[in-house]
């Protein structure tokens, strides 16, 4: 780990990442993704990666903008709707898919974050996604044994962050965004404001910069709102 | 006549005890949170990280921030709490939350539930619903009786993959409510104007009526 993080945009936050190689994207729909990676992502052409995201955007955004241009081998997701491209790549076998319960995902990013192996769980007990795991019954209950991920890089969006690479989240846009900042091997960060060192109040850090490697002030967010719903 | 959406949701909600902390799923379960009873105070977690979830906005204050676990725009309430998505289902899995509302393609005499996955068509994925069967001490499934073909969605078995085991406790149908126990499904109230008669024989799996079996108040 350094301590010197600050880097100067997306381009050289994705500059190390290789093809084929596994990335967690942070995000829940299209509510606090990390926008800038995925651009630069898309533009530096990358490809075969393993993309660990709990959806897989919509077709014109998000990991969608990657689907497009052919980048994903596989989805590891909890839910994959609103993505028509998505479904043409899974039927017609280009893709693969790995679908897991959302409480799964999040925890398999805090295992790793926190330097645990695996966890149990009672999601997905008696169900398809419990085949081939370990199932061990603790005070009669069944759990079934979930990994770690080992992912090579996370990239996640942050609403504030500082020189040190502390973050701070807004609203539900932090979902799995401090979760993954935790499991990459390589955490990278964009975030909307980038502030100095001691600006921000250290009661109100989510992340503790020790698990951001990189990070960059974010331009041009679009925060595409997927469902605008309003009251009648 | 069979319940619609708003009456099937006006039931559940006079499931709800003050002070409860709710889990409302997507579709029909949503509208539950329109008819919460007056003089009861509950509080609505959305399972992407938010306590004390609000009504929709007023067009012109959506924020992309702020959604709920179905993608939806929404507000929060005075009192309201954001936490990351493994402390979410963390709420869940030590049975924090006290009541889960969710639908269902089908549900079993068990109370085993199936929402996820029909063979041959898209699977779009579970979302949190496996991790919020697996857990929740009090879940109460919100659907039609019957597919559009007409065949019950109350069954001794589910025909498509499970979503959770032996987990649901009660169903509101537009026919009914009804009690999941070791004797199956007990119909404990109709619909107005529904008979007994047209529940049995759109109800496969085991099925008793509750001798004092009362009209649902919708």
């Amino acid at each position: 780990m350094s301590l010197h993080k600050v880097i100067a945009n997306a381009d050289e936050a994705v500059k190390a990442i290789q093809s084929g190689q596994t990335l967690l994207l942070g995000g829940f729909g299209l509510c606090g993704i990390p926008e800038n990676c995925i651009a630069a992502l898309v533009k530096k052409g990358v490809d075969q990666l393993t993309c660990i995201s709990n959806n897989a955007g919509v077709d014109d955004f998000g990991i969608g903008l990657l689907l497009q241009t052919k980048q994903v081998k596989k989805m590891i997701a909890s839910y994959v709707g609103e993505n028509d491209e998505f479904e043409r790549q899974l039927l017609s076998g280009e893709l693969e898919v790995e679908l897991i319960p959302q409480g799964t995902l999040a925890t398999r990013c805090m295992a790793a974050g926190y330097g645990m192996p695996a966890i149990y769980t009672p999601a997905g007990v008696g169900t398809e996604v419990a085949e081939g795991k370990e199932v061990r019954n603790f005070n009669g209950k069944d759990y079934l044994l979930e990994y770690a991920f080992d992912a090579d890089f996370a990239i996640v969006k942050a609403w504030k962050g500082d020189t040190k690479g502390n973050l701070i989240f807004k609203d539900t846009a932090r979902n799995f965004n401090p979760l993954m900042a935790m499991a990459g091997k390589v955490t990278i960060a964009e975030v909307e404001h980038l502030v100095e060192a001691g600006s921000l109040d250290p009661n109100d850090i989510h992340t503790p910069g020790i698990y951001v490697d990189y990070i960059f002030q974010g331009v041009d967010y679009e925060k595409r709102i997927e469902k605008r719903t309003v009251r009648n | 006549m069979a319940l619609t959406k708003e009456q099937i949701a006006k039931r559940i909600a006079q499931e709800l005890q003050d002070g409860f902390y709710v889990n409302l799923g997507i579709g029909i379960p949503t509208l539950v949170a329109n008819y919460i009873p007056e003089g009861i105070e509950v509080e609505l977690q959305s399972e992407n990280g938010l306590l004390g979830m609000g009504p929709f906005p007023i067009a012109g204050e959506e924020d992309a921030d702020l959604i709920n676990a179905g993608k939806q725009t929404i507000t929060t309430l005075p009192g309201s709490v954001f936490f990351d998505s493994a402390m979410s289902f963390g709420m869940i899995r030590a049975g924090k939350v006290d009541l889960t509302v969710l639908g269902a393609m089908e549900v079993a005499e068990n109370g085993d539930i199936a929402n996820w996955k029909v063979p041959g068509k898209m699977v779009k994925g579970m979302g949190g619903a496996m991790d919020l069967v697996a857990s929740a001490k009090n879940i109460i499934v919100a659907m039609q009786h019957t597919d559009k073909a007409g065949n019950s969605k109350l069954l001794a078995s589910c025909s498509l993959p499970i979503t959770g085991r032996a987990c649901v406790k009660k169903i509101v149908s537009d026919l009914g409510v009804f009690d999941i126990t070791e004797n199956g499904f007990v119909c404990i109230e109709h619909a107005p104007g529904v008979s007994i008669e047209e529940i049995k024989a759109k109800t496969a799996g085991q099925l008793s009526i509750h001798p004092s079996i009362k009209e649902m108040n919708v």
